[in-house]
């Protein structure tokens, strides 16, 4: 018989090991105490912990990198520099060469199509991520909404769920809004602040919520008309990715004409 | 990838740098905790936390999200660590000659029940020998035990951090459980 390695106990030791391996154990006394020797050893190496971090560690370590994330993106060491001087130069003279020979070809007819010197596009890059990402976020956030919206008693949800839901939506829309406010999209930033004070109140909702919790929580989604600014701004963001220009006009989220059936 | 990693990652990719704020303080601590425990010393720890999220930020455009993002900073991170290991320059100290494995061996030892104040100083010689065992690794073995023994993760995640073949990470931990038993078993053989 074929006694267990002890590369087969490790793997054993650290339940890697494979059902043959498995099955010798249980039935080779001398394996198990070979094992439990092993076994043994291992379980009395502990390492000692990591000391712990404060609240802010995080915080603090974008503090010390914050001002060092672009270095290195656009160092380039000499040898690369050369190189990519000696290929401009290179296209610098194929341009001079195109245009010497373009002096003595043929010209084009007078009435050639310039080119459109618009800009097909004016939203930035930033922008149209928020866009983009913004209508996948908000389709989210409605769902939870509207599960909120529709519950009459406590019962009607699962607030364990929505409240983990809500807390990670919290978190994904204080980084839309900083973007927001970055871009200077006042729009924007005015929903996702009142989305967010929804959220946070679905975040904090007690486990043993009452009737007139989930009141107060409905309430609060139909008093802003929550629901319908949050579609009307999902429509614009797929007209704006789509176009790829800002929508001029945004419905008045203050007088929506006919909130009821949204609900 | 969650919602807001998902976010986070677009945003910074589309070239706001700040975005990659919230990506930092979610996983500093799981990083320093990593980085601390490969290394077992607190300025190198720090120091790998900051390289690893340098690293990530300047290629975060390869980051192809077919794992979580902790998964891919942690593969970083481990990838730091082996460089910061291999830059200290921290090699095999040399260890004695294979020790008489059938008496008093060390799993002997540690098992038995001896008096309480007895048993605690063995215990911190037992500790002490342990880390000094550590210190005997390979930056390789030494990554490849901390991750399985410590920190729990699979064969095959040791071997898709170290970037190397699962085989190849199985053979590292083996050897440095190996190197640790003899180490601990010439440690603590009494003296003739």
């Amino acid at each position: 018989m074929r006694h267990l390695s002890q590369d087969d106990l490790i793997l054993h030791y650290y339940r890697e090991a494979g059902p043959g391996m498995v099955k010798h154990l249980a039935d080779c006394p001398e394996c198990q105490e070979n094992f439990e020797q092993l076994s043994c050893m291992l379980s009395a190496i502990a390492l000692p912990e990591p000391p712990p971090r404060g609240e802010d560690y995080g915080a603090e370590v974008w503090g010390r990198i914050r001002h060092k994330l672009n270095e290195g993106k656009t160092a380039m060491p000499w040898w690369a520099l050369s190189r990519r001087w000696a290929a401009v130069a290179t296209i610098a003279g194929l341009i001079g060469i195109a245009f010497v020979a373009g002096r003595y070809t043929s010209r084009p007819p007078a009435n050639w199509p310039a080119k459109p010197l618009e800009a097909t596009n004016n939203l930035q890059l930033p922008q149209k991520v928020l866009v983009v990402a913004l209508g996948d976020y908000l389709d989210r956030s409605e769902m939870l909404l509207v599960e909120v919206a529709h519950a009459d008693r406590p019962e009607d949800l699962d607030l364990n769920a929505q409240r983990r839901y809500a807390s990670e939506l919290v978190a994904t829309n204080r980084l839309y809004r900083q973007t927001a406010q970055r871009i200077g999209d006042r729009d924007t930033d005015a929903l996702l602040d009142q989305l967010e004070r929804v959220l946070v109140q679905l975040e904090h909702t007690p486990q043993g919520a009452t009737p007139t919790d989930i009141q107060q929580l409905r309430q609060e989604i139909e008093s802003g008309a929550l629901l319908f600014r949050v579609r009307v701004a999902q429509v614009n963001m797929r007209a704006e990715a789509k176009s790829g220009h800002r929508t001029e006009t945004r419905e008045d989220p203050s007088t929506p004409q006919d909130p009821t059936p949204i609900l | 990838m969650d919602s807001l990693d998902a976010a986070a990652v677009a945003l910074v990719r589309a070239g706001d740098r700040d975005a990659f704020r919230p990506i930092v303080e979610r996983y500093s601590e799981m990083l320093f905790r990593l980085a601390y425990r490969v290394t077992g010393n607190e300025a190198d720890a720090e120091e790998i936390v900051q390289e690893t999220f340098l690293r990530a930020y300047r290629k975060l455009d390869t980051f192809d999200g077919r794992c979580r993002l902790s998964t891919w900073l942690f593969r970083i991170a481990t990838n730091c660590s082996l460089d910061l290991l291999d830059r200290r320059n921290l090699q095999p100290q040399p260890f004695d000659a294979d020790p008489d494995e059938d008496e008093n061996a060390p799993e002997e030892r540690i098992r038995s029940h001896q008096p309480d104040p007895e048993r605690l100083a063995y215990n911190s010689e037992i500790q002490a020998n342990i880390h000094a065992a550590l210190q005997s690794l390979t930056s390789v073995e030494r990554t490849a035990f901390v991750l399985r023994h410590v920190q729990g993760h699979s064969c095959e995640e040791i071997a898709e951090a170290l970037n190397v073949r699962s085989g190849t990470a199985r053979q590292s931990l083996f050897r440095a459980v190996e190197k640790i038993r003899k180490f601990l078993a010439s440690a603590m053989r009494p003296a003739v």
